[in-house]
């Protein structure tokens, strides 16, 4: 039981990478479109970047600088897991900077800083298929990409129109790559899906308990859902960030006290830090005082 | 000033040192051995092996200590295990008709070849706390009868007077397949079904199992036979051009007989229900063959009108290191989605208000 | 005894690190159509088969994945040689293929005949593997498509005249379809199904 942790480079066997790659480059070949792929037990829980974590092993080599990110932040304690992992088992160089990865491993975010030629973002997806909680069944939704019926999805999000005034969907909203398949973003706030068009970076995804692996080139259309006369719009903040005084970012909800206090900061800590390096500051940045300091504290 | 959260790190290492310190308990007692947890907690071992598809006593121990006696992370810890293990061939089927019995039941028959074998049971036990246990008293060796013969299957007594179908065939060439190594699709061959039954949750199954009981997909079972022994495993090897036995290992296999009116294409008998499981797990193996019973729809054409006859559903949601995976998930930091769900309902509520301006009024002089 | 020795001869000395980097190169040529990648590790398989188509062999292939090999390829030492090294066994029809490869001015036959995958399982489609004179140099044609900004012109020589009828008709029947990966010596252009050509003007 003594060589039980003889574990090949980054955990996969070399059959089970083969496997990965193979359905990474006919991902790559159908934008959007979702790869059955036989996933395999990870040893971490299903739901927690089973899917984003075979990927990230499989494209991994020991050149990559890898960044790992969960809400947008590189110290949450999942994104502190999977990046100790690879540590581990790839021995690989990791960054917290974007700039400086040239794989980024992420759930729920986009980094703020653009992605450029080089740089692949592989994202944890929980599920994979857009029209999942319209039609439970895969034999159904395989049926709808298959005939480009997606009629549905536009009838619930009029539905939404209809009930609210607005479409009620904030995040894994759903998009279309070139023009044929509709495709979910995986849980990103819709604040994020502009990001995705046009990118300069290879975008992977991968979904480890329902199996599949999809991608969106570089340079590829990806259209968020929408209707001509409520067209698509993103989450807008009223301040900018408290830190580092940013503005157009995706900002947290910060709860200080119990009467109310709340402070708006980015949920982009990279991106956050880097402008504060660079001499940016926020509100509570500005004018830091001894006594608030500690307060604080 | 504020200061985001930080430490992830150390708090994840605080965190696993505090686990090992519950795990291991109050010190002044003597460290549980994993041959106790294979001798004295047996079953647990077999349901850790069964549901994780790994054989092995005492890795599948190893598991329910290291996940402090919790059934579903000790399955999750074996099976990452297994996921890592090379292939160095397939096994020739087991033949369980060889099988070195040790408890044998038919609910079909008084009597028949091979008698009833009721062997290590609960069945009958008066489920009242036995205080003997409380201490280590003296308990009495039981030595068993080596079995003569082997012992025929009470499908076999059916199949003889041609009253039930076939044993499962799969069309020529057929490769069984492997859930484990394959992408998944629907609609799923009767091997691949049964492989994700036989690695499925037992609570699951037997819930599903329970629900065509009460009427939800109805089947009218019988206990056909239940049988629990040893097997042998062989394998096939090329260079020799016969197999090798590799082993002997103890599973569960129960035949679960139940009425069919017949068809156009075929006569009115009986059919079958089919569950095998590692170790010892009636419970499992019964549930397994009714709800393998109640997803062959397609092949009595029975319409499907319950839960446990429904495939994707069955299949899709019987696997718990899968669910409880996707359950847990939920604690994992959500804040991203969260906040955008918030300003949705921040935006939705000033709509309201606005468009009931009345009470926003009074809302606001009460505050 | 030079046949055996062929067969055993030629794969990556360093099979992880060396399939890791192959596979890269060819998806960052999948995800930038038109590009040309240089591998940076090569396999020496038996003639006619080039190195990199070789080395596209050992990193994709295995198993699970039928090959087919053109009428020269076949008559070869390849087949074993892709047998011994990653236990692909040689596919029966070309719709049965995972994977084919075509040598140096081999015939390349229509794509319709090989896997083209279903309108339900568009992926389950032949990966073609074309080795050519030379990766540049030939009829320049104008590439557009997902990967590429704008447009690239890519112009590999020694592809059959027909090359394009056969692309374009490929194309038309998308998300169905094939994917072709072109080499020479050491170096590959990959044409995803999506990527669309026409003869520049």
């Amino acid at each position: 039981m003594n060589d039980l942790a003889a574990y090949n480079f980054a955990y996969l066997d070399e059959q089970t990478k083969r496997m990965i790659r193979r359905a990474i480059l006919k991902a790559i070949a159908i934008p959007g479109y979702q790869v059955p792929f036989a996933s395999r037990e990870m040893p971490m829980p299903y739901g927690w970047g089973t899917g984003g974590v075979q990927v990230t092993a499989s494209i991994l080599g020991p050149d990559d600088v890898l960044k790992v990110i969960d809400q947008g932040a590189d110290d949450t304690t999942n994104a502190v897991s999977i990046r100790a992992f690879f540590q581990k088992v790839a021995n690989v160089a990791v960054t917290t900077k974007t700039k400086e990865a040239t794989i980024i491993q992420t759930r729920h975010r986009i980094p703020e800083e653009p992605l450029r030629e080089g740089q692949t973002l592989v994202y944890q997806v929980p599920i994979p298929e857009p029209l999942r909680f319209l039609e439970p069944r895969e034999t159904e939704t395989r049926k709808m990409h298959a005939l480009e019926e997606y009629g549905l999805m536009h009838v619930k999000l009029y539905e939404d129109i209809a009930r609210n005034g607005h479409i009620a969907t904030t995040y894994a909203y759903p998009v279309k790559v070139e023009d044929r398949y509709v495709m979910d973003p995986s849980p990103t706030p819709k604040f994020d899906n502009p990001k995705m068009h046009m990118s300069e970076a290879l975008q992977l995804f991968g979904a480890g308990r329902e199996k599949r692996i999809y991608a969106v080139p570089p340079y590829t259309q990806v259209v968020s859902l929408d209707f001509e006369d409520h067209p698509f719009e993103v989450q807008k903040f009223d301040k900018p960030c408290a830190l580092c005084g940013a503005e157009n970012v995706y900002l947290d909800e910060v709860v200080l006290d119990d009467k109310g206090g709340r402070m708006f900061v980015c949920s982009d800590t990279d991106h956050c830090e880097d402008r504060r390096a660079h001499g940016h500051a926020g509100a509570l940045l500005a004018r830091p005082t001894q006594e608030s300091q500690e307060a604080a504290e | 000033m504020y200061v985001a959260v930080k430490g992830g790190e150390a708090a994840i290492a605080n965190a696993h040192r505090l686990l090992a310190d519950r795990r291991r308990g109050e010190r002044s007692l003597p460290s549980i051995t994993i041959e106790q947890v294979v001798e004295q907690l047996g079953l647990a071992v077999d349901r850790v092996m069964a549901e994780a598809s790994l054989y092995d006593r005492a890795l599948a121990a190893l598991a329910v200590r290291q996940a402090r006696g919790d059934m579903i992370e000790a399955i999750f810890i074996l099976r990452a295990y297994r996921t890592t293990l090379p292939r160095f061939g397939y096994a020739e089927p087991i033949d369980t008709a060889n099988m070195k019995i040790e408890r044998r039941v038919s609910a079909t028959y008084k009597d028949l070849p091979g008698g009833q074998l009721l062997g290590p049971t609960f069945d009958y036990t008066h489920r009242l706390l036995d205080p003997s246990l409380l201490g280590d008293e003296p308990v009495e060796e039981v030595a068993l009868k080596e079995p003569s013969e082997p012992v025929m299957r009470v499908s076999d007594i059916l199949d003889g007077e041609g009253l039930i179908e076939g044993d499962g065939e799969m069309p020529e060439g057929h490769v069984a397949g492997d859930l484990t190594r394959e992408p998944m699709e629907f609609p799923m061959a009767r091997d691949l079904r049964l492989q994700a039954l036989a690695r499925g949750d037992e609570g699951f199954l037997l819930a599903l199992a329970y629900s065509t009981q009460r009427g939800y997909g109805r089947t009218h079972p019988f206990v056909g036979e239940i049988r629990i022994g040893e097997v042998e495993v062989e394998l096939e090897l090329p260079e020799l051009g016969f197999a090798v036995s590799l082993g002997v290992i103890r599973v569960t296999e129960c035949q679960m007989v139940s009425q069919f009116k017949g068809s156009a294409k075929q006569p009115p008998q009986f059919t079958r229900g089919y569950g095998l499981v590692f170790g010892q797990s009636e419970r499992k193996a019964m549930s397994m063959s009714l709800v393998d019973r109640a997803l062959r729809t397609d092949e009595f054409s029975e319409d499907i009108v319950a839960p446990a006859q429904d495939q994707e559903f069955v299949i899709s949601h019987a696997d718990n290191v899968q669910a409880t995976g996707f359950v847990e998930h939920l604690k994992l930091p959500h804040y991203v989605d969260f906040q955008a769900e918030l300003d949705l309902v921040r935006r939705m509520r000033r709509e309201y208000e606005t468009a009931h301006g009345g009470e926003d009024g009074m809302k606001e002089a009460a505050e | 005894m030079a046949v055996q020795s062929q067969i055993y001869a030629g794969a990556f000395a360093d099979p992880v690190f060396e399939a890791q980097s192959v596979f890269r190169t060819l998806m960052d040529c999948f995800a930038r159509p038109g590009t040309i990648g240089r591998l940076a590790s090569a396999a020496s398989p038996p003639s006619p088969l080039g190195r990199a188509s070789g080395a596209v062999a050992l990193t994709l292939c295995d198993h699970d994945t039928p090959v087919w090999l053109s009428p020269a390829l076949s008559k070869s030492a390849v087949p074993q040689w892709i047998a011994f090294h990653t236990g692909a066994g040689m596919a029966e029809a070309k719709d049965e293929a995972r994977f084919g490869f075509v040598e140096t001015g081999g015939t390349v036959p229509g794509f319709d005949q090989f896997a083209l995958g279903t309108q339900e399982y568009p992926d389950r489609s032949t990966t073609l593997v074309i080795e050519v004179e030379a990766l540049k140099g030939g009829q320049p044609l104008v590439a557009r498509g997902p990967g590429i900004k704008n447009e690239i012109v890519v112009a590999p020589k020694g592809l059959p005249d027909v090359f394009l009828d056969f692309w374009t008709a490929n194309r038309a029947i998308f998300p169905r379809g094939v994917d072709l990966i072109l080499t020479a010596r050491d170096a590959v252009l990959c044409l995803p199904r999506t990527t669309r050509l026409a003869i520049e003007e």
